[in-house]
């Protein structure tokens, strides 16, 4: 089990009466890759900022290996940081650039050179020392701003948002790229995004923030199986919500009535007792529209209301009763006869793939 | 650069023409003037001779008023400089309380009439006895030279990419050689312009010195003797060689300008094509 | 960034702020103090409202400075028109041509004016030369000398702002008039002209307060037959040693200024006239 290596404990931030940072706690352990995740104005940027040192805590301690460091000034914290738009030092070149930080600590010449010989290695720039940070292209300069705060080896690498100014492809190669170097070279990183699906796919632990609080913490799979409220079921990929009544609680049923007549098993979760109105989530793809029942649990008939082909997937929203409707996600197959609107269908969800949320 | 260039109509060029001649002509016809042979300033010269500039050259309380205009002018644009970039540092941390005051406060000589702060002047430094001192004089022209440093200063670190700084402190620099390493050498022209206006304003400057400069009077204060009651050929001479260096001063200004601006263009455009 | 606020604030704002205090603001509170006399009170405020000299003055100041404002304005509007439609390259030389004077020292521009207004100065020779008068005009030591050269040394002022304003328009509004039908002279009155209106305001301003503390322009040009505010404090001081009445009018005429560019403050937006 790894070490925890940075410890938020209840920190807040206010500005006046507003709270950018209210009563946050996380643990961030040695070698993982932590994403914090939300909206604009959820906080995250600003915890990244209490953390490097560039804010000051109103309220809490910050802890790297046990020792605090609210009294540190960012340049004494050992932390390496990488910015949304590269902040590359203009006026030198790329191996000025990444030996920047070796020089403000007073490192030998020869150790400087050789030391960032390796860093570009590790973002595959060799051969660009020379060259100045405008004749870089953007997922360039972002490589030599990963290159020049990794090349002193920080305790742990911070993240604001570093891909935001890419388009979408390169985006895409740069998170692959980044994940290899990150887990090649073992760094904690704590990686600051609003972006899900990047969250997804880089991080090891997500921690969704919202309003300045953090909401949930855990592995990807987890906050997308089972989030823990209904912001966080939106935030983390598509969702259905509805909510109903609980009617019977089960040893392995919980029955949950939703609108006049709809009533849908899910499997326990959390403690639900009967009476209580619960918020019922379901992902798009784990609804199936059939054609004929086939008699598992939560069977319903209902009528295709919306039908959109995007490619690799068939979307639907499928209609149920009076008043629920149901994103239904499948991939594209060619031989399979893809819905029609106003045709009648069987909605099937099973109860294993329902999360009960504590409040509607 | 635009779309569609609207045309410019002849009678606009016409006025323009006019007002630009009117704008224009009196300093070239001075510069011509003072290449004058005659002993009167005439123009078109009659023949030409460069004997009011070996008068300037050769007259030993010119030279001097020049000197001392030179050193006050030096020593002002140093002091300024090191104040002004210091307070513009203090304006553009957007967090920082009161900035705005302190703005306030460093520009608002601008608005005071000259002959209102000389007066005051002249009636404080004579209790303090720095009437016809340098100091006093570096200090009020300070005060003068202040605005033009903040304005060029601060509009060079409004253009600063604010993450700059923050990446050269979490690289280990603290304040002091972040600042020395990263944020100086990129706003340099905005420094270099605030520079030349501070050294211009108070080489230029007339109604405090009228007051305040006692018995070493400095260029300009000779100069306005020199014409208030007889038209001195030798100013005519004294104004084309100022006007050479303000035209330098401008261009080097200009110059400035058109480096930042090249250089926020490339820095942060990305091409994003290859990765 | 980190580092106590307070700390910043010393070791940034602190040296400007000092020398503010002592070589600023403190001066202009003195010349408060001896406006009020001892023991304090407002009796010199109401012998200046008394004194006929002080309002003939006054009156005179505002109206060379208001006729000079209209002057600059009228002309600068052209050029500034013309700025934004010339080609770059063009634009850069006019914008050079405006910008010389602006950077020449007003004792030199009101030399070459001394040189160029006198009684067989070049103007003159010019209009009975091309048999314009039959004598030559008058046009030194009286408020048309005066007029013209503030208005020479101040449009440069008037051009800037009007240039920044018009050049601030969006271009599609004149596409989408024209579209819309409207012919050049209607688009330039109902699109152009109102939306430079800051900018024009702006140049009113910053040529109006300048003009009323002139002191050095209308000393040359005008002598002593015209005397605006500045040059009657200056006399108050320098020769009848009247400390209070000229403390006073230099509080009326500080007041003035202040007031106007306060209250205009939105408009004015000092940045913009250095670029």
């Amino acid at each position: 089990m790894s070490r925890v290596l940075v410890e938020v404990r209840h920190v807040s931030k206010r500005y006046g009466a507003v709270s950018a940072v209210d009563d946050v706690s996380l643990d961030i352990y040695e070698g993982e890759f932590l994403t914090l995740l939300g909206p604009s104005g959820s906080g995250k940027t600003t915890a990244l900022m209490l953390i490097a040192g560039f804010e000051e805590l109103t309220a809490g301690e910050i802890l790297i290996r046990g020792r605090s460091i609210a009294a540190l000034p960012p340049e004494k914290r050992d932390i390496g940081m990488v910015f949304q738009n590269y902040a590359l030092f203009p006026h030198l070149r790329v191996f000025d650039n990444v030996a920047f930080p070796l020089r403000m600590r007073g490192a030998a010449r020869s150790e400087i050179a050789q030391r960032v010989r390796e860093s570009l290695r590790a973002v595959r720039l060799e051969g660009f020392e020379q060259r100045l940070p405008r004749q870089l292209s953007g997922g360039q300069q972002q490589r030599v701003a990963l290159a020049r705060a990794l090349v002193y080896r920080p305790s742990i690498l911070l993240m604001d948002e570093p891909l935001a100014a890419l388009d979408k492809k390169l985006r895409e190669q740069m998170q692959v790229e980044l994940k290899a170097i990150q887990r090649e070279l073992g760094v904690s990183t704590l990686y600051v995004t609003h972006d899900q699906k990047e969250a997804l796919a880089l991080s090891d632990r997500i921690a969704v923030m919202k309003a300045g609080r953090l909401v949930q913490v855990g592995a990807p799979i987890d906050l997308y199986d089972r989030p823990a409220d209904r912001f966080t079921a939106e935030f983390v990929g598509e969702a259905n919500l509805i909510e109903g009544l609980v009617t019977a609680v089960g040893d392995r049923l919980v029955h949950v009535r939703v609108g006049e007549r709809l009533d849908v098993a899910a499997e326990p979760c959390g403690d639900v007792t009967v009476g209580r109105r619960v918020g019922l989530m379901i992902r798009p793809e784990a609804v199936e529209a059939r054609e004929r029942p086939e008699g598992t649990p939560n069977e319903w008939p209902g009528v295709v209301r919306e039908v959109v082909f995007l490619g690799d997937l068939v979307r639907c929203v499928v209609r149920i009763g009076d008043s629920v409707s149901l994103k239904v996600v499948r991939q594209y197959q060619k031989d399979e006869v893809t819905p029609k609107v106003g045709q009648t269908v069987t909605v099937a969800a099973p109860p294993r793939r329902w999360t009960i949320l504590p409040s509607p | 650069m635009a779309l569609i260039l609207r045309q410019a109509h002849p009678l606009l060029w016409l006025a323009s023409a006019v007002v630009l001649a009117f704008l224009i002509l009196p300093s070239v016809i001075v510069i011509g003037m003072s290449f004058s042979g005659s002993r009167f300033l005439e123009f078109p010269p009659r023949a030409l001779s460069l004997r009011w500039y070996a008068a300037y050259w050769s007259d030993r309380a010119w030279l001097n008023a020049t000197l001392r205009s030179l050193q006050i002018g030096g020593l002002v644009t140093v002091i300024a400089v090191t104040l002004g970039t210091l307070a513009s540092l203090a304006v553009s941390r957007r967090t920082l309380r009161g900035r705005g005051a302190l703005r306030a406060l460093i520009v608002s000589p601008l608005v005071v009439p000259s002959i209102v702060f000389a007066l005051g002047l002249y009636s404080v430094f004579a209790t303090w006895r720095l009437t016809g001192t340098m100091t006093g004089l570096v200090a009020a022209h300070t005060v003068l030279a202040l605005p033009f440093v903040l304005l060029n200063v601060g509009a060079a670190l409004y253009k600063l990419d604010p993450s700059l700084e923050r990446a050269a402190r979490i690289s280990g620099a603290g304040p002091v050689r972040a600042f020395l390493f990263v944020v100086l050498p990129v706003i340099w022209p905005g420094i270099a312009s605030g520079s030349i206006f501070a050294f211009l304003t108070s080489f230029d400057e007339i109604v405090i010195a009228m007051f305040v400069a006692g018995s070493s009077p400095t260029l300009p204060k000779v100069m306005f003797e020199g014409i208030q009651f007889e038209l001195n050929p030798i100013v005519a001479a004294v104004s084309t060689q100022l006007i050479l260096v303000s035209t330098v001063a401008l261009l080097t200004v200009e110059w400035l300008r058109r480096r930042i601006a090249q250089r926020i263009e490339t820095d942060y455009t990305t091409q994003e094509t290859a990765p | 960034m980190t580092g106590r606020p307070l700390r910043q604030w010393l070791v940034l704002a602190g040296p400007s702020v000092l020398l503010l205090l002592g070589v600023y603001l403190y001066p202009l509170a003195k010349l408060v103090v001896l406006s009020l006399g001892a023991p304090p009170g407002l009796a010199t405020y109401g012998r200046l409202l008394h004194n006929d000299l002080f309002l003939t003055v006054l009156v005179r100041t505002f109206r060379i400075s208001a006729v000079v404002t209209v002057i600059c304005l009228v002309a600068a509007y052209p050029v500034a028109t013309l700025l934004t439609r010339v080609s770059t390259r063009v634009a850069a030389l006019v914008t050079i041509a405006v910008l010389l004077p602006f950077w020449t020292s007003i004792l030199v521009r009101t030399y070459a004016w001394m040189v160029l207004l006198q009684h067989n100065g070049l103007v003159n020779k010019l209009l009975v030369g091309l048999g314009i008068v039959a004598n030559p005009l008058r046009l030194m030591y009286n408020e048309a000398g005066v007029t013209i050269g503030m208005v020479q040394i101040l449009l440069p002022f008037a051009i800037l702002p009007i240039y920044a304003s018009l050049q601030n328009i969006d271009e599609r509004l004149h596409l989408a008039a024209q579209i819309l039908g409207a012919g050049s002279w209607q688009r330039f009155w109902k699109v152009t002209f109102p939306l430079s209106l800051p900018g024009v305001a702006a140049a009113a301003i910053l040529v109006f307060v300048q003009g009323l503390g002139y002191f050095v322009t209308p000393a040359l040009l005008g002598g002593s037959r015209v005397i605006t505010l500045a040059m009657l404090m200056e006399s108050q001081v320098l020769e009848v040693l009247n400390w209070p009445l000229a403390s006073a009018m230099a509080m009326v005429l500080l007041v003035i200024c202040v007031g106007i560019v306060a209250s205009f403050e939105r408009v004015l937006g000092l940045e913009r006239v250095w670029r």
